[in-house]
């Protein structure tokens, strides 16, 4: 017991202390002014145009995304936070934020796995994480000479030769600024949203995707990403653009919970599926969140969207279990004739968590059709809210949409809502609705326990066979990872 | 094998079971017979251990052991088997799946290694074709869309894969056509053993002709009131159960 109250304690006073020399340290620099500061690892919290200039020269940066920062911002500093998320939470600080890090040295976090949470590495050994990547994903140093780095290397070597570009968007911007002058903001422009205007004022780094017309992009592009999704940091931007008849399928996220420091994470995803070309995108997310009693946690503010043209599929697959709060609508713009989208979701919250996701389905082209199944699970004394809007307009003759959106209550604390917002404008469309709440039946759990299941792995089968449907559209090695963390994420929820 | 003593059951404060005593041996069939809503599936829900039916008096032995002191899980690892009056339908889940994961908790209880995929097709295909399954019904979700017939069916695959010790049939016959009637109770004589035994739940008689029971009883308002042979059935599916009900009263001294 006492050397644990000591540690505490050792820990607080270095934390002051390197309170401290930060404090002092950024004193100096401002007494220098923004040319030496660059030469330092972080800004100073706050967010300003001098600020987004130097994140910008940091980054080496080309004039003209420095530009397209600065009118991100000037637009972003005349909106207003959303309000209608069915969710609450403490307002955030923008001028408290720091906005650019650089990336940890060895020596920074913890420095071994028995310095990690025993809470986070029992969840990563029930995952079956291997070590190297448990030390990764707890944000332990690891050495230079890390056997999945060479692996994607291996990966990248065979995606050029398809002719396949992925590489981070900082690489991106550098080697390839003609593709990403064009389609940056294409989809989602800088003035888009609140969160998406921040993004694109302030956004850290993420990944690129293009892929050359006619190819089929040879493996999914996942183990890479999960290596190097660590360093990403809060502000993510991601671009995928599929040229005509193209085709890829992306891997977002990963099942293990993720060490992560930033409160607010408010990322970007812009998806570009040229004529006859398919996009699909699937994400398993499980940032913090919080404690049973609400405290900490991620706020996850995405903005995600894709541009179908003619006869283009873009589907969105969505596991979502973690953060305390979730805003997020990935949404498919049928722009082309008989392009495809789709929404797949899972959502599972518990305890004090609050999600507010949905999709948007805009259908411009004739005979577009799009699919929306949504999971909601809710448990504890969380609050699951699913909010779609399905607009025909009226060049869309022949459009379809298909919505089905099941809740499930675990528990009589918890709260499942549905918004479904449909406009038609266009008297040859059909739009179908259909909506479900249904409690885990005392009676479904106890018949697979006269079989001889425990009570939990009663509960988690019934879950999982709730959410069948969208497991199905996963890739199989993820598709059972997401079952795993299903049922690791209902553990003690039950009763 | 099991021993009812002074059995009290009550769910949601109202009693419904109100002294239940019953023996059985290993190899016996055992038939309940008894008007609607007297306590039959309450017992057996009781036997299962369903936790909306609260025991207050009584205790039960199974093999030496306080049946009422285990959980659902452990009673079902220990060979209780409940084929239900209404088996419920879980979605999403195939059956192949739900009962290959049931049937390694019963081995992983027994010290047995779990059943390979391979294993337990070989398994299940050999079973579903006694009862004259279809084989597509392993890959449908759990009872999901079955009709009457098929569920019921399917609670006797369960109980062919899971080889219980103690079975009760909660009116497996209900719904289910003559011939499937047949093939149901040629599975159950086939599964019969000197180590088994089964409680069958039934309205009609019909059935036991095909399940030839060792005893009858009679479960009257929350008791048995009467015991017998097999003949008791006939005698019952002939005069009804007015005729227990009294010799029943009479025998109280009520009537
Ligand atoms: N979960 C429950 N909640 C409320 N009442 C119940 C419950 N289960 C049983 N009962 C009541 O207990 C009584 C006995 O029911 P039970 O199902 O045991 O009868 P049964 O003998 O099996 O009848 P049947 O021949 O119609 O199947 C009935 O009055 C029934 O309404
Ligand atoms: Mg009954």
């Amino acid at each position: 017991m006492s050397s644990v109250v000591e540690d505490t304690k050792r820990v607080e006073n270095e934390r002051h202390d390197s309170d401290a020399i930060i404090d002092s340290h950024v004193a100096q620099e401002y007494k220098y002014g923004f040319y030496t500061e660059i030469e330092a690892d972080s800004l100073p919290p706050g967010l300003n145009e001098e600020i987004i200039r130097a994140l910008s020269a940091k980054k080496n940066e080309p004039e003209w995304m420095t530009e397209w920062r600065l009118k991100a911002f000037r637009h972003w500093q005349n909106m207003e936070e959303p309000r209608w998320p069915n969710v609450t939470y403490e307002p955030v600080d923008y001028q408290a934020i720091t906005y650019y890090s650089a990336p940890k040295k060895k020596g920074e976090g913890p420095q071994s796995l028995d310095d990690v949470d025993p809470e986070l590495i029992r969840t990563f050994e029930k995952l079956g994480i291997p070590l190297e990547e448990q030390k990764m994903l707890a944000g332990v140093a690891v050495d230079a000479v890390f056997d999945s780095v060479s692996v994607a290397t291996t990966f990248k070597e065979e995606l050029k030769k398809a002719g396949v570009i992925f590489c981070s968007m900082s690489e991106a911007i550098q080697e390839h600024p003609e593709l990403v002058k064009k389609y940056l903001g294409s989809v989602v422009p800088q003035t888009d949203n609140f969160f998406a205007a921040l993004n694109s004022a302030v956004f850290s780094d993420g990944s690129f995707c293009y892929v050359p017309k006619g190819v089929r992009c040879p493996m999914e592009l996942s183990t890479y990403f999960r290596i190097n999704a660590m360093n990403t940091g809060q502000f993510e931007r991601t671009l995928i653009v599929a040229d005509e008849g193209a085709y890829v399928s992306y891997l977002e996220g990963c099942t293990a919970p993720m060490r992560d420091e930033n409160q607010l994470h408010a990322a970007v995803v812009e998806l570009v599926a040229l004529d006859n070309a398919e996009i699909k995108y699937s994400t398993v997310q499980n940032w913090y969140p919080g404690d049973e009693q609400g405290k900490g946690g991620i706020y996850n503010f995405v903005t995600k969207r894709g541009r179908a043209e003619t006869n283009a599929k873009i589907s969105w697959t969505q596991v979502e279990t973690g953060s305390a709060i979730t805003w997020k609508y990935p949404s498919v713009i049928l722009k082309g004739d008989n392009s495809i989208g789709e929404f797949y979701s899972v959502a599972l919250t518990k305890m004090r968590q609050q999600a507010d996701t949905g999709t948007k389905m805009i259908h411009l082209g004739k005979n577009t059709r799009s699919t929306i199944i949504s999971k909601g699970i809710s448990a504890g004394y969380s609050n699951n809210s699913y909010r779609g809007l399905v607009k025909v307009m009226k060049g869309a003759a022949n459009a379809r949409n298909y919505t089905q959106c099941d809740s499930m209550l675990m528990g009589d604390k918890c709260g499942a809502h549905t918004f479904p917002y449909i406009e038609v404008k266009n008297s040859t469309a059909k739009v179908e609705h259909e909506a479900t709440t249904s409690k885990v039946a005392e009676d479904q759990i106890f018949y697979l326990m006269q079989r001889g299941l425990s009570e939990e792995d009663a509960v988690s089968m019934i879950v999982n066979g709730f959410c069948k449907e969208v497991f199905r559209q996963l890739p199989m090695e993820f598709a059972v990872e997401a079952q795993k963390l299903l049922s690791i994420s209902l553990e003690g929820s039950v009763g | 094998m099991l021993e009812i003593k002074n059995l009290h059951a009550s769910v949601e404060g109202k009693e419904i079971l109100k002294g239940v005593n019953l023996k059985m041996n290993a190899g016996e069939i055992h038939a309940i017979m008894g008007p609607n809503g007297s306590g039959k599936s309450t017992l057996a829900q009781v036997l299962a251990g369903h936790e909306a039916y609260e025991v207050t008096e009584g205790e039960v032995l199974y093999n030496g052991m306080n049946l009422l002191d285990l959980d659902p899980e452990e009673r079902a690892r220990e060979g209780v088997f409940l084929a239900f009056q209404y088996p419920v339908e879980i979605p999403g889940v195939s059956n192949a799946y739900f009962l290959r994961s049931a049937l390694n908790e019963v081995r992983k209880h027994h010290g047995l290694e779990v059943i390979d995929a391979a294993d337990f097709l070989r398994l299940a295909k050999d079973k579903m074709k006694m009862l004259d399954m279809d084989k597509s019904m392993l890959n449908r979700s759990v009872n999901e869309g079955f009709s009457g017939g098929e569920k019921k069916r399917n609670e006797i695959f369960q109980m062919a894969m899971l080889n219980p010790k103690l079975a009760v049939l909660d009116e497996t016959d209900s719904g289910l056509d003559i011939d499937a009637l047949k093939i149901v109770a040629n599975g159950v004589n086939t599964l019969r053993s000197a180590d088994n035994a089964f409680l069958v739940i039934t309205h009609y008689q019909r059935l036991l002709n095909y399940i030839v029971p060792d005893f009858v009883h009679v479960l009257v308002d929350g008791r048995i009131v009467k015991s017998g042979g097999k003949e008791l059935a006939l005698q019952l599916e002939e005069a009804g159960y007015d005729e227990v009900k009294m010799e029943a009263l009479q025998a109280a001294g009520i009537a």
